[in-house]
């Protein structure tokens, strides 16, 4: 095996062999080479943490770090409630033979939900120790004091308050250092796992709220980390896919012969319509997909309109279903009444995953098992999609995450892991299946296009008395997470599943206090549900930032209609009214509008800034624009500021705010990054992003063709301001909510409304085309 | 097949491939090299970059016979006597990646920017390295990572 990994061999479930990774941290792996695999007992509180007798920690949690440092801020939580140093303890994740399923990643959860067990076995631990350390002195726990992995004895039981300094410590390294526990655990599922001991307050927390460097990072930087894409073993084989050349054609015949030539050819492997072929070496892999004379039938009727008339197709749909409609006040009573009636239509199209690295798994069949080294952000799906893919009981698949590129929800269904198992089943040799660009920009899965009719009412002082907001999503057949009979090898094998995914069309995430307010929503199917490249699947978010743009876009044009300042006339709508939810979501919407103005320094007008200016002679305009989200319990707010070139059309956002409200922050600086970083993300999805297709394939299939965000798009500042806008800051217990997405949500409408306050000119369907900018 | 020598970080290599084979192959699957990463095959995003006498090229579309004898550094070879350039470390500094995947090409274009341009401005940067793809979208913090690295080499000197 290719890898830095070393399993030694012991008798234990968990402890084990220590091996240096890339990050020069230890890495514990449990003694299960050679398989079967059976899952770690989230009950045990050995499966959660080992410490060595050189009193060092390592934790072991069922998720995976896209890159956004979950990892580093999980030693930081858990290191606090064991009370051990954080540079003495190390992170072990998202492997399904020696970390307990809690589900990988998904829906910002990782310290929002799953932080919280992790902090309770943490805490047990300590307490368990306390309890040998304890023993081990001959005193009660309340004698004992802990810091750093070491216990001493403070108050002594016959009065003195002295501390004996030489044998009254012991480490927990002493106690327990390469053994068990054997503490069993309560809990129904990973996510209520608990022991008895309580958790710190916030207060008594050392390691949150600072900023240790991510311990991923340096590998990244210099080389040494062996990521998914890495991975070989010995007698691998590559494998590459060959993709229908329009969506929905069924294949006629493959002509083996015309590969036959190319030097290490093993083998075309086929089954329905999905055919791969097999080579010793990579680019004879390559040029073997290219060269390979396949004969297709095209589908009798076009599967799907063409990209150009999607808005126009989904409108003019027929449902596959339709949501609940939801009503407050009475909607129709307030828009006979209103003084102004303001209406608009919001389009958003297919937007793809794209990572910068294309799907890759490899998968090893050795020993009669089968296991994948994956980036795939669902770890445990892929472990039961694949064993049900294959036919093979689930403790003989084992799924290995490592790291990988990002694409934020493209994971959750990933194609390439079952295609590497499924070959190197046929073949009995470890595969590596890497997709190409075309492929990955092509067939990845898409975000969901929507289709928005948005109708508002005002009174005569410019209230918002009543609001209508309509969505049409494409989200038929939404994919599940790995679900064997859904990722795309099963669909083109003529898997189809009896019970297809109804989609759904989402609801804003907003506050505004509106008190005549209808929502209506529907989900549309283009005509071919299956074995198409327009699946779609959770992109960032997954469906905030559509909606929040049609949202936030139309609460800028009823500001206008207003007349009212943008952020005035928001803080009118959520101040409207005290009553609150658990989390404060309107009180810290307040507050984050608030700060991101402050930081700003928003000169209060109404948008746009004048019908003069973008009639003078100039060629740069300027306008700054906000819109805010929040997503489960993260608020966010957004100002941006654009220049907007009249002769190119081109739009440069300057300069960018975010006010961010996560609840407690475990690592600021981490945070920061993230949040810029998803912040441009959003930039990309607006100014760049969009799946073209005509009626039968995807025409942006590489980065010419499918553009994204690049350097010269980067804003001169980003601030991002940390916003505590909980009514009671200090509380002990303030919660860590997730912060991965919320940020991609408002965006969209930032950039439109500051294009709007620059131009006068309204943009209403993403990505904001340049060619639109231009000045009447 | 053809027996082709190549010298990457300074030692010698004797590969034999047929000699259209892109450099990338050759580094990652016979020479055990993963700094340079498949990202496209179609020189159009960076992630493949190595440096080949001092400038940054996309080893996914250069033929490995055209490379043979020439001296090639891939991000394994940046570091110097166990030292992190000072470009690496101001990668750490600034904690630029979030997955990480595309800095190499990051790195090394930058490397051969500053060579160039010692002092960029924050257009420069921008300009010089536009063709080099973030999908997680870290460009503002390898823009300040850029001027902290040309600081740094510039108190070196
Ligand atoms: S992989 Fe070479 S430029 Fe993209
Ligand atoms: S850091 Fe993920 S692609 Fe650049």
């Amino acid at each position: 095996m290719n890898t830095r990994r070393n399993f030694i061999k012991n008798t234990g479930i968990l402890v084990v062999g220590i091996a240096a990774t890339g990050g020069g941290l230890p890495e514990l792996f449990a003694q299960v080479a050679t398989g079967p695999y059976p899952d770690p007992d989230f009950l045990q509180l050995d499966s959660w943490i080992v410490i060595r007798a050189d009193n060092t920690a390592t934790f072991f949690v069922g998720k995976t770090d896209l890159g956004q440092g979950t990892g580093t801020a999980f030693r930081q939580i858990m290191s606090d409630e064991l009370d051990i140093a954080y540079d003495k303890t190390s992170c072990v994740m998202g492997s399904t033979h020696n970390t307990v399923d809690q589900g990988g990643s998904g829906g910002s959860d990782a310290l929002q939900t799953d932080g919280y067990p992790m902090r309770r076995v943490a805490a047990e631990a300590r307490r368990v120790l306390l309890e040998m350390g304890a023993t081990h002195f001959g005193v009660p726990v309340s004698a004992l004091a802990v810091s750093d992995g070491v216990i001493s004895v403070v108050g002594s039981t016959a009065g003195s308050r002295i501390p004996d300094p030489g044998p009254r410590q012991v480490t927990y390294g002493d106690l327990i250092g390469g053994r068990r526990f054997n503490v069993t655990l309560t809990g129904k599922n990973t996510d209520t796992t608990t022991g008895i001991a309580k958790l710190k307050p916030v207060q008594e927390m050392k390691n949150v709220g600072k900023s240790p460097q991510r311990y991923d990072i340096p590998g990244k930087v210099d080389g040494s980390l062996k990521w998914a894409v890495d991975m070989t073993a010995p007698g691998m084989v590559h494998a590459r896919n060959v993709r229908p050349p329009v969506a929905g054609a069924t294949l006629v015949s493959i002509d083996e012969a015309s590969v036959k030539g190319i030097p290490g050819f093993i083998k075309v492997v086929s089954k329905g319509n999905y055919v791969a072929v097999v080579c010793e070496r990579e680019e004879n892999a390559i040029r073997a997909a290219r060269q390979l004379k396949v004969e297709w039938k095209k589908p009798a009727t076009a599967p799907f309109p063409a990209s150009d008339k999607l808005f126009d197709y989904m409108r003019a749909a027929t449902p596959s279903s339709t949501g609940k409609p939801i009503e407050t006040g009475n909607v129709d009573a307030a828009f006979a009444s209103a003084a102004t009636v303001v209406e608009a239509e919001y389009d958003v199209p297919f937007q793809g995953h794209t990572a910068i690295g294309p799907a890759h798994a490899m998968a090893d069949p050795s020993n009669g098992q089968m296991t994948i080294y994956t980036n795939d952000m669902k770890s445990y799906g892929m472990r039961n999609g694949v064993a049900q893919f294959l036919g093979m009981p689930r403790d003989q698949v084992r799924v290995i995450w490592m790291d990988g590129p990002q694409g934020y929800g493209r994971t959750a269904a990933d194609d390439a892991g079952f295609e590497a198992a499924y070959i190197a089943k046929e073949i009995g040799r470890p595969v590596r299946v890497q997709w190409s660009r075309q492929e990955e920009t092509a067939w990845d899965t898409k975000g969901p296009a929507y289709a928005f009719k948005m109708r508002g009412g005002l009174d005569a002082h410019g209230n918002v008395v009543a609001l209508h907001y309509d969505a049409c999503a494409a989200d038929h057949n939404h994919l599940g997470y790995n679900e064997h009979e859904t990722v795309l090898i099963s669909q083109l094998m003529g898997t189809r599943k009896n019970l297809i995914s109804q989609g759904r069309a989402s609801l804003p995430s907003d506050m505004y206090v509106i008190p005549n307010r209808r929502s209506t929503t529907r989900v549309v199917p283009l005509p071919m549900p299956f074995e198409t490249p327009l699946r779609t699947g959770n992109l960032r978010d997954p469906d905030g930032p559509q909606v929040q743009f049609a949202l936030e876009s139309f609460i800028d044009e009823l500001a206008h209609k207003a007349k009212a300042d943008p952020v005035e006339f928001r803080l009118r709508l959520l101040q409207a009214s005290t009553q609150d939810d658990s989390g404060f979501k309107r009180a810290r919407s307040i507050a984050c509008i608030k700060a991101a103005a402050e930081k700003f320094g928003w000169d209060s007008r109404p948008s746009p800034k004048s019908a003069v200016a973008s009639a003078k002679a100039e060629d740069i305009l300027t306008g700054r624009g906000i819109a805010c989200a929040y997503r489960s319990q993260t608020v966010v707010a957004t100002i941006c500021e654009v220049e907007v070139n009249k002769k190119t059309g081109r739009i440069w956002a300057k300069r960018i705010v975010v006010a961010h409200d996560c609840g407690l922050v475990i690592n600021p600086e981490a945070l920061i990054r993230v949040v810029e970083a998803g912040t441009l993300y959003g930039l990309s999805r607006a100014l760049h992003e969009e799946v073209k297709f005509d009626t039968e394939k995807v025409t942006s299939v590489d980065w010419m063709t499918s553009p994204a965000l690049r350097h010269e798009d980067t804003p001169e500042r980003i601030d991002v301001v940390i916003v505590n806008g909980d009514p009671n800051p200090n509380r002990p217990d303030l919660q860590h909510y997730g912060a991965g997405e919320t940020m991609c949500k408002p965006m969209l409408a930032a950039v439109a409304n500051a294009v709007f306050d620059a131009t006068g000119l309204r943009h209403r369907r993403i990505p904001i085309r340049s060619a639109g900018i231009e000045m009447p | 097949m053809a027996a082709i020598t190549l010298r990457v970080n300074g030692e010698a290599h004797t590969v034999d491939v047929e000699p259209s084979t892109p450099l990338l192959y050759v580094l990652r699957n016979d020479l055990d090299l993963s700094g340079p990463r498949f990202g496209c095959g179609l020189g159009q995003c960076g992630a493949c970059t190595v440096l080949i006498k001092g400038e940054a090229v996309r080893s996914c579309i250069r033929p490995v016979s055209q490379v043979a004898g020439q001296e090639i550094t891939t991000l394994e070879g940046l570091a110097q006597n166990g030292k992190l350039h000072p470009l690496q470390q101001a990668w750490i500094d600034e904690q630029v990646p979030q997955c990480g995947f595309c800095q190499n090409g990051q790195i090394l274009t930058a490397k051969a920017l500053l060579d160039k341009t010692p002092n960029p401005t924050d257009a420069q940067i921008r300009a010089g390295m536009n063709g080099t793809l973030c999908r997680c979208m870290t460009y503002y913090r390898i823009n300040a990572a850029i001027k902290r690295a040309a600081s740094t080499m510039k108190g070196a000197l």
